[in-house]
């Protein structure tokens, strides 16, 4: 396969096609706009279900529906549209059905406006929706991972049964750059045996958020709570970037994390013993490597492009280890690499070395 | 004294007996409401057409929220409102299933107003069973958007209100306006004649969407004697006496080829 120059709305909408998207529900919103029109061509080509809902609210139940009969379904949104679809993605998260939902994430609180942004980290960690569970959530930094991890999306859709999200920043739908595609699957015939169909020759299926008694709905939650445990277990990712030796660890994801490569790099350059970690999963958050991270470094530097979201998760990874200090632009504002790289000077400054420091890591 | 007779004759032959798509357990509802009439009369309708085993039945929020459960057929429970759009997704994935949503009055005409709106003007293939009893049921008797002026609920104790509360909505002469709608007419529950009536009704609305004319739905008048606050009997007769002259049967939106059905 060959590399093509593609905007990152398309690569995903394209990647989902290729991963045998079956079913697409949207409502416009900018900046992912361009995944829906893309589809709405595409997936009437390949004669598969494509359809502007009246809004977010319709798109994610119509995504539930589909999803409920067992199909690959998707719907893509930006963070006011994907506020409006915490109510079906919570019945979805509690309905053990499989589904992709993409959070072309831009400025708010509000209307705010629709410039690239991260401010929609505790919206998607956290729940997506009322009730006990988190969703899992892919973070692409380049529009070549957003489109790996919107086949990953669906295969950890269906390998748990469970919500996936890809939250990738205004940037990345946004942004044009050379990509390789997957190779086409086609749409799966078969259905799971849970799946709506019609009970031909076999007993009803049922797909229910409803719980009445209160010991059925906590042994439910107590499932939805082991199945997350295994995620947590397994899925944690991240990328590295001259951690082996660094004093100072920056953690960034997204576009934020991309900026920050080129700022590590030129602090490196400046002879500084600092280090990159990019979260690729936002939740399973990539704890296990901080923590062990924790052990070697001497200070903690968190960028995002909100005001500090990231901050409680790498305190929890951290344990409170190493000094956590934060470097964000809010609104929309994309952070310039000198910005982040004045960040770094001034928390690499504020390191408190041993007067003698051995290679081994003894701790001042 | 019992005595068991051996050999049935043939005028003795069982003619009503439980549909195969109606499940053999006890309903949740109260004494006197209609919600059962209007379960077995669908239940009814997909079995003379042959549509139990590829039939998917969206619940609604509301009394009926537990209807996936009185029903032998595929089921899905929706978040209140969103029936019509979960349906969709149901219908568009597998076009040849038959997808029914079940909703009242509170979830299709207050929160899932733009839902139903929507996919009756788009046509959705699908049929709706509209049960209006002019109240909210399951949370205990609240103002409905179908409520009556002057009527007495939880929340509007004097009396349903113009002024504060504007006007109920009829929402079968509503949808008839949209050319997506191929089969839109009120029946109602409190006598038999017109219950044999809702059965027809039933049974025309799904022909409507296994010939794929497009978006059909039948509306029920029902009674809710629990938060009326009137003994059941009484309920059918506040149905004629009050429901009906501000929501009269008739059949709003007939597509040309239903007729032909």
């Amino acid at each position: 396969m060959s590399r093509t120059l593609l905007k990152g709305n398309v690569a995903i909408a394209e990647a989902a096609v290729r991963a045998g998207l079956q079913a697409y529900f949207g409502y416009p919103i900018t900046p992912q706009t361009e995944l829906l029109e893309y589809l709405a061509s595409r997936m009437v080509e390949l004669d598969r279900v494509f359809l502007q809902a009246e809004s977010e609210v319709a798109a994610i139940n119509m995504v539930y529906g589909a999803a409920c009969s067992g199909v690959r379904a998707m719907t893509s949104s930006s963070s006011p549209g994907f506020s409006l679809m915490q109510e079906g993605l919570s019945y979805i998260a509690a309905s053990d059905v499989p589904c992709v939902v993409v959070d072309v994430m831009r400025g708010g609180p509000g209307l705010g406006n629709i410039q690239p942004s991260q401010a929609d980290y505790f919206q998607v960690t956290r729940s997506a929706g009322h009730g006990d569970y988190h969703p899992i959530v892919l973070a692409p930094a380049s529009v070549q991972e957003a489109i790996d991890f919107t086949t990953l999306a669906f295969e950890l859709a269906e390998r748990y049964r469970h919500l996936v999200i890809l939250a990738a920043d205004g940037q990345i739908g946004q942004m044009m750059e050379p990509a390789e595609l997957p190779p086409m699957q086609s749409a799966r015939e078969t259905r799971p045996e849970w799946a709506l169909s019609g009970a031909n020759g076999r007993k009803k299926n049922v797909i229910t958020s409803l719980h009445m008694q209160p010991e059925d709905e906590e042994a439910f939650n107590q499932k939805i709570q082991r199945r997350l445990a295994k995620i947590r277990q397994v899925e944690q990712r991240s990328v590295e970037y001259w951690t082996n030796d660094a004093e100072l660890l920056v953690i960034g994801y997204g576009t934020a994390g991309r900026i920050a490569y080129t700022a590590v790099e030129r602090a490196r350059e400046m002879g500084m013993k600092v280090g990159l970690l990019r979260p690729q999963t936002l939740w399973p958050f990539p704890e296990e490597r901080i923590s062990e991270l924790a052990d070697e470094i001497q200070s903690c530097l968190v960028v995002e492009m909100n005001a500090g979201q990231m901050i409680e998760d790498v305190r929890l990874a951290t344990s409170g280890q190493v000094p956590i200090e934060f470097f964000g632009r809010m609104g929309g504002m994309i952070p310039m690499p000198d910005e982040i790289l004045n960040a770094i000077e001034a928390s690499y400054a504020r390191i408190t070395r041993p007067v003698a420091h051995h290679a081994n890591g003894v701790r001042g | 004294m019992v005595t068991l007779i051996e050999d049935v004759p043939a005028t003795m032959q069982v003619v009503y007996q439980r549909p195969e798509s109606l499940s053999c357990v006890s309903t949740h509802y109260c004494p006197g409401c209609t919600h059962g009439i209007a379960h077995r009369l669908l239940a009814e309708a997909l079995d003379e057409l042959g549509l139990r085993d590829r039939t998917i039945l969206v619940a609604p929020v509301g009394c009926s929220v537990f209807a996936y459960n009185y029903f032998e057929v595929d089921g899905c429970e929706a978040a209140h409102g969103r029936a019509p759009a979960m349906a969709t997704g149901l219908k568009r994935v597998q076009p040849d299933r038959i997808v029914v949503t079940y909703q009242g009055d509170g979830d299709l005409v207050s929160i899932g107003a733009a839902e139903i709106l929507h996919a009756a003007a788009r046509g959705e293939n699908i049929t709706t069973i509209f049960v209006n009893n002019a109240v909210y049921g399951m949370t205990g008797g609240q103002m409905a958007p179908t409520t009556l002026l002057g009527q007495k609920t939880t929340s509007s104790p004097f009396g349903r209100n113009v002024s504060s509360s504007g006007y109920p909505i009829r929402m079968s002469e509503l949808l008839s306006q949209l050319d997506g709608t191929a089969y839109i007419v009120r029946r109602s529950l409190h006598d038999v004649a017109h219950i044999r009536k809702a059965k027809k009704a039933i049974v025309t609305a799904l022909k409507a969407q296994m010939h794929g004319l497009g978006f059909s739905m039948v509306e029920l008048l029902s009674s809710c004697p629990t938060n009326w606050g009137i003994p059941a009997d009484q309920a059918l007769n506040w149905i004629a006496e009050n429901m009906l002259p501000y929501y009269p049967v008739g059949d709003y939106k007939v597509h040309p080829e239903v007729t032909t059905l």
